[in-house]
């Protein structure tokens, strides 16, 4: 197959299985369906791979008018269906932003309608564009994979929930069809309506079990996103003015226009980016998506939604090299990511934990993207990739968890080394895959450091870095030790979950090791040269140093034998529990011959790292930033 | 960039060899003078090898078996970490490396599931935070004054770094006293019997693994002392009266002052970095891009 035809491939094919699984009615149906369809979209996304990764950027042309009717159709038809809904649930604010935008797109259509010609290139593929292809096709259908067995359970557990399985499954990969449809579109109104098709599958999803809360939440998801997409409208309205033929509208063309031209629409359409991507002050949507079910979080938190924000900020990061407005949308990253590591020290949620290390990882990808400077943009795609791999895994072995304990909280975690060993081997290197040397996400945050301290500005960075990475040692290292703490005579409970979700499991955990290891090919073959592409030179880890890595890494790995080389072998004591007032069993004496279990806590610091306090800190500060920004524009504009 | 792979190797392998005989000795002063200080004799100066020695001739008790682990990656860790700053590498890898050392004694403690070693392993994390900001600032001043991030070009820069970075010197000081687990700043555990009423986070390790944290300490002293070598570099023997002065004050302050509360810990770090280090990184930055482009 021709890479054109792959491209095609990745896009229709989910589309067509979804249509599938929308009328499979029995399990077993949708069992095939699903993993062949994973298996094909991973299969084909590798392909893409070998056939592309040495052929810098290629277009395609693929004739457009009708398509692009039909888009327009497809985008006022969910409109109409947004605001029907809008007005069910009396959500005003989101109806108002439908209209909003319905307006302006048909406004759009109205006046610009006949003199667009049409675009030769409509689609293209790059290196940046295989990375998040491969991210999609691989990691997205892992976890589609895994929503199998986990729905299945989801509604056994809850009986009060409406089971639609089919639909939940035809939105995930709708889902998985437009994730592939952005990063390969070339034409700015193709890219809005896959960008809208995400946001609304995003609600979709968020709010499946229809309780009030899981509603609630899927609307402020949908009204943030909205008013992102309402940007970019204006951002492609404002191109279409410049140049009524639209030329403009085309990426490839829009990102090599120069300053002058693209930095309105470049900021506008970050800004969408923020809004995705859940940077402050929209985090609050992606926290609140955590009502969903554990695959939608780790969809929405690894390979689709808010991978699609950052995507478009690294993709327009050469025009805001070295511009106050890139170093305003960097502010805005560079505030979520301290503030969220902080605020992720004070909740004992897992799953709002990993929400809020997600939002501050997105953060520092935007920060990077912000600054744009060549080794910059090296660190963001890095990040992009070792974030959605351990973020994935972390999230699943978490709903694993979550179904046999009983609880997402991480006080109740403790002792999982004993509970589920394997699982808790799994959420080990997970964890380490995001805070810990020579994982992933350190690398990616040794390499910021050094590339900020190059920066125009980039010291802000640094002690954003320096401070916020602090912090998210903090966050995951106490929680490591919880489900690392030894506790007795415990049983057993992971036999019970099936082989498909080890195997998932197993794939992403060893992929969080595997990445770590070949990185420095990942970077070689696909970012360099990307890199290259754009800015003229590139960059890249010391050889020495990743030598050294790679060492500590072995290291790391054989540190874990030399318990079954013990000389002498250890005598089993309990531990110190401070003398008389115990009795055995980990027990203490109470008072009238009581007995108490010893019950231990993490710290979470609250009047330090206070969730609510530090929010209102990062929107007032967000907020202010991003006026600035947008006031910056206006003054270009005129 | 690192000069030489085989003086690189040699001179980790010289640090590895050396640094727990150096380190040793240092506690053994350390002893002695705090000893005087408090008007005791004090114990003999080999007093350090001797206790290690008995450690390891104990029999090895422990909670659960994943202890030994832990304790074993934490010293191979503080060992790697400083054989790395010797060889002349890039301080941020070895800053990491650092990093990861102490998250395994933490993991240690946390494994063991008894109330003094959580407690411990907590306060031990808060040590992490308070100290690890102003410790990536040191290395970004480094680089601000000397264009490197390598150990072995900050080291053989001819600039008086320690003119240039005041405030992140005296920052660097402040959370010394935390790393050397001195006074006021003890939180987690502490060498003086007044201040613990059991031992942090150490209190479940016994025998062996209570010897290889002790050595691990010995590696950490060597190592944390170097750092204060990079600001004299220019002057060797300037950099050594620095450190025996810098060593001579932390323990004046641990003599003298009492534990405090985690809370105050972590406010005057992180204060301390977040001040000194940022306004002399600013006026740095101010003087290289804007007066001296």
């Amino acid at each position: 197959m021709q890479v054109s035809q792959l491209l095609l491939f990745l896009v229709l094919f989910p589309l067509i299985a979804a249509f599938f699984l929308l009328f499979a009615r029995k399990s077993l149906e949708r069992n095939r369906i699903v993993k062949l369809a994973a298996l094909a979209i991973g299969a084909i996304s590798l392909w893409l791979l070998v056939a592309g990764f040495d052929k810098g950027m290629m277009m395609f042309g693929v004739s457009g008018k009708v398509l692009d009717l039909t888009m327009l159709a497809i985008e006022l038809v969910i409109a109409v269906y947004l605001l029907w809904l809008g007005l069910k649930h009396k959500k005003y604010s989101v109806v108002i932003l439908v209209v909003i935008q319905a307006a302006l797109l048909l406004w759009f259509e109205l006046v610009f309608g006949h003199t667009l010609v049409e675009l030769p290139n409509n689609l293209f593929v790059d290196q940046f564009s295989i990375i998040m292809a491969l991210i999609i096709g691989i990691i997205g259908s892992l976890i589609c994979v895994y929503a199998l067995g986990y729905m299945e359970t989801f509604h056994e557990h809850h009986k009060e929930i409406a089971d639609r399985r089919g639909m939940f499954f035809f939105v995930i990969f709708v889902f998985l069809s437009a994730m592939f449809g952005l990063v390969f579109s070339n034409n700015l109104l193709w890219v809005l309506f896959f960008w809208e098709i995400t946001t609304l599958c995003s609600f979709l999803l968020i709010g499946y079990s229809q309780t009030a809360e899981a509603t609630n939440n899927a609307f402020l998801a949908l009204a943030m996103n909205m008013l992102g997409g309402v940007a970019f409208v204006v951002a492609l309205i404002y191109l279409a003015t410049l140049d009524p033929s639209g030329q403009l509208l085309e990426l490839s063309t829009l990102l090599t226009s120069g300053y002058a031209v693209a930095i309105v629409p470049a900021v506008l359409i970050c800004f969408a980016g923020l809004t995705k991507a859940a940077q402050m002050p929209f985090s609050s949507w992606l926290v609140g998506a955590m009502v969903a079910p554990t695959p939608v979080s780790a969809l929405l938190h690894s390979s689709t939604m808010v991978k699609a924000g950052v995507y478009i900020i690294v993709r327009f990061a050469p025009v805001l090299t070295g511009t106050t407005e890139g170093l305003m949308i960097a502010l805005v990253g560079g505030f979520t990511f301290l503030l969220t590591s902080c605020m992720a020290i004070s909740v004992s949620n897992a799953k709002k934990v990993l929400a809020y290390s997600t939002i501050a990882n997105l953060g520092l990808i935007v920060a990077c993207a912000g600054v744009g400077t060549y080794n910059l943009m090296w660190v963001a795609i890095l990040l992009i990739i070792f974030h959605a791999i351990a973020k994935s895994l972390l999230f699943l072995c978490v709903g694993t968890v979550e179904h046999r304990i009983g609880s997402r909280d991480i006080e109740d975690m403790g002792g999982l080394i004993e509970r589920m060993p394997k699982m808790a081997v799994m959420m080990f290197i997970g964890m380490a895959g995001m805070f810990l040397a020579p994982f992933g996400m350190i690398i990616s945050k040794w390499a910021a450091i050094e590339a900020f301290i190059q920066a125009p500005f980039g010291i802000i960075f640094i002690i954003i870095l320096a401070f916020g990475g602090s912090a998210t040692l903090f966050f995951w290292s106490k929680w490591m030790g919880k489900i690392i703490s030894v506790m007795r005579h415990q049983e057993n409970v992971e036999k019970t979950v099936p082989q498909d979700k080890w195997t998932v499991l197993w794939i992403l955990t060893a992929l969080v090791i595997i990445v770590a290891l070949i990185f420095p090919l990942i970077s070689s073959v696909l970012i360099e040269p990307y890199i290259m592409d754009i800015y003229g030179h590139t960059t890249r880890l010391a050889e020495a140093n990743i030598i050294i890595m790679l060492l500590m890494l072995g290291l790391l790995m054989i540190m874990p034998f030399s318990m079954l080389f013990e000389s002498k072998t250890p005598r089993i004591a309990p531990p110190y529990m401070g003398g008389r007032t115990t009795e055995g069993g980990m027990k203490f004496h109470g008072s009238l011959g009581m007995s108490r279990d010893l019950v231990l806590s993490n710290y979470y610091l609250r009047t330090y790292f206070g969730e609510e306090k530090l929010f209102m800190v990062g929107v007032l500060a967000c907020w202010g930033i991003i006026l600035i920004a947008l006031v910056m524009v206006v003054g270009v504009v005129l | 960039m690192i000069p030489d792979p085989w003086a690189a190797v040699l001179n980790a392998v010289i640090y590895l060899l050396l640094a727990p005989v150096v380190g040793g000795l240092i506690a053994g002063i350390d002893r002695k003078i705090t000893a005087r200080m408090q008007g005791r004799v004090g114990p003999p100066l080999l007093q350090p090898f001797y206790d290690v020695g008995k450690l390891f001739e104990k029999e090895n008790l422990v909670v659960t078996t994943t202890q030994n682990f832990y304790v074993l990656s934490y010293l191979v860790f503080m060992a790697v970490s400083g054989a790395l700053f010797f060889s002349g590498g890039d301080m941020l890898l070895v800053i990491f490396a650092f990093t990861l050392s102490h998250i395994f004694l933490v993991l240690g403690a946390y494994a063991a599931f008894s109330p003094y070693s959580h407690v411990g392993a907590e306060r031990e994390l808060i040590q992490i935070i308070a100290y690890e900001p102003m410790i990536i600032i040191t290395a970004a001043g480094m680089y601000m004054v000397t264009k490197s991030f390598y150990v072995s070009d900050i080291m053989q820069s001819a600039v008086p770094v320690v003119l240039y970075l005041p405030g992140v010197f005296i920052g660097y000081l402040i959370v010394l006293t935390i790393k050397l687990r001195k006074s006021p700043f003890d939180l987690s555990t502490s060498h003086h019997a007044h201040q613990e009423l059991v031992k942090g986070v150490t209190t479940d390790f016994a025998g062996p693994n209570l010897a290889k944290i002790e050595i691990a300490h010995w590696y950490e002293y060597v190592f944390l002392l170097g750092v204060v070598y990079l600001f004299f570099g220019f002057n060797p023997l300037l950099a050594i009266a620095a450190i025996i002065i810098a060593y001579f004050l932390e323990i004046l302050i641990d003599n003298t002052t009492s534990r405090a509360k985690w809370q105050l810990t972590m406010r005057s770090a992180w204060l301390v970095a977040g001040t000194l280090g940022i306004i002399n990184l600013g006026v740095l930055y101010y003087l290289r891009m804007v007066v001296v482009p």
